[in-house]
């Protein structure tokens, strides 16, 4: 397991040994869903938000 | 084993005290007064205490010398018959306003009346232990807290604490709080078919708890605190919503920064700041029955505007919860000792 930094709010985020990139995991703190966007070195990002398309 | 008796017992935040502490482990209850309902037992008043004690009220001529009174009266009585409790506990929490304002003057400003014991205010220690730990666990006579208050001052602390939030302004504390804050005794404003339902303002202006609210945040400034209260369809809970203006361009790291230096120790705050989701902000109804004070924000960066919440159970931690927390310091217990509930959902 390893440690980071919740971009948003600076939470510890523990991840899993086996964690994969593209993995997707909530911040336990404020609840963001973050995305690992980098496994050497970890890098966690806010995730892309599913956006609502009004049909414009 | 410390002996404990509840004077006016018979009211809501009686019997919340009673339930709190017939499930302390340190703790034997030995006499519940009622003036009214003396002989009775206790869950003729308290129906959710039924199988739980086999205790009768009993009137206040009849209270055992004990180590501890918590006393549950109306405003004003306590202060009235002080020297009679000090002589039958050595440790009092008294749970209402008597003893909550350091100073005899602001007392009778607030509350219209002289002190009728003002020798008595500097021997009591203002019982809110996330403003005032250290103080609480070498007192023997501790206050109660006001609930609005309580949850005003949760909901700005940390970033007064941090310097964040300028003192140069009125904080606006727009309160929201069910039903039995308005206590046991019915009345017209509380019959069933005017209360219900209603988003009622109670007390927009001059709210007592102001002074309350000042005077715990004096260390960390000179605040203007003002207190509006609305009526709403809950029984339990309280929610503070604190309109300030802070410093613009801070960022979200910042204001997280600081709640945790404040709160990350504190075993009954939750910082409550979440990015989506039904419950992102602090809600009360989730907190009935606990001893938590949840505390949150929204925060605009472009112009500084800010809303600061807390929301608490008014019985909880706006009244016998608090003061329990406060007995467990006095005793060098585990602060969390019977107040671990933590709530039901849905």
């Amino acid at each position: 397991m390893s440690q980071n930094l919740c971009p948003e709010c600076a939470a510890v985020v523990v991840l899993p040994a086996d964690v994969m990139q593209n993995e997707l995991l909530p911040c336990p703190d404020c609840g963001t869903e973050l995305e690992i966007i980098s496994l050497n070195p970890v890098t966690l990002e806010r995730a892309p938000e599913v956006e609502e398309d009004w049909g414009e | 084993m410390i002996r404990v008796g509840v004077v006016g017992a018979s009211g809501y935040t009686g019997g919340e005290l009673l339930r709190l502490l017939l499930g302390h482990p340190q703790v034997e209850i030995v006499s519940a007064t009622s003036e009214r309902s003396a002989g009775k037992f206790l869950y003729q008043l308290h129906p959710h205490l039924r199988g739980r004690t086999t205790l009768r009220f009993v009137s206040q001529t009849a209270l055992e010398a004990c180590d501890v009174l918590l006393l549950a009266l109306p405003h004003g009585e306590a202060q009235q018959h002080i020297e009679t409790y000090a002589n039958l506990a050595g440790r009092i929490i008294d749970l209402s306003a008597d003893f909550r304002l350091r100073d005899a003057a602001e007392y009778e400003r607030t509350y219209g009346s002289p002190h009728a014991a003002p020798d008595w205010i500097e021997r009591f220690t203002y019982g809110l232990p996330e403003t005032n730990r250290e103080a609480l666990a070498h007192s023997h006579y501790v206050s109660g807290v006001g609930c609005n208050a309580t949850a005003t001052t949760l909901a700005v602390w940390a970033l007064a604490q941090a310097g964040l939030l300028p003192a140069s302004q009125p904080l606006i504390s727009d309160v929201k709080v069910g039903s039995s804050e308005a206590g046991r005794q019915p009345g017209d404003s509380s019959h069933h078919p005017a209360r219900s339902g209603v988003a009622r303002p109670f007390q927009m202006v001059g709210h007592r708890h102001e002074a309350e609210v000042r005077q715990s945040l004096a260390p960390c400034g000179e605040y203007d605190a003002r207190i509006a209260v609305t009526s709403v369809e809950m029984v339990r809970g309280v929610a503070a919503a604190v309109h300030v203006t802070l410093p613009v361009g801070l960022s979200e790291r910042d204001l997280w920064s600081a709640y945790r230096t404040a709160w990350t120790s504190q075993s009954f705050v939750r910082i409550v700041h979440e990015s989506g989701g039904s419950f992102r902000h602090p809600e009360p109804r989730l907190l009935a029955g606990t001893n938590y004070a949840d505390v949150g924000w929204e925060y605009d960066p472009f112009t500084g505007r800010a809303v600061l919440m807390c929301a608490l159970d008014n019985l909880g931690k706006g009244a016998a919860g608090t003061a329990v927390q406060c007995l467990n310091i006095m005793y060098g217990f585990e602060e969390t000792t019977g107040l671990e509930y933590g709530g039901i959902y849905p």
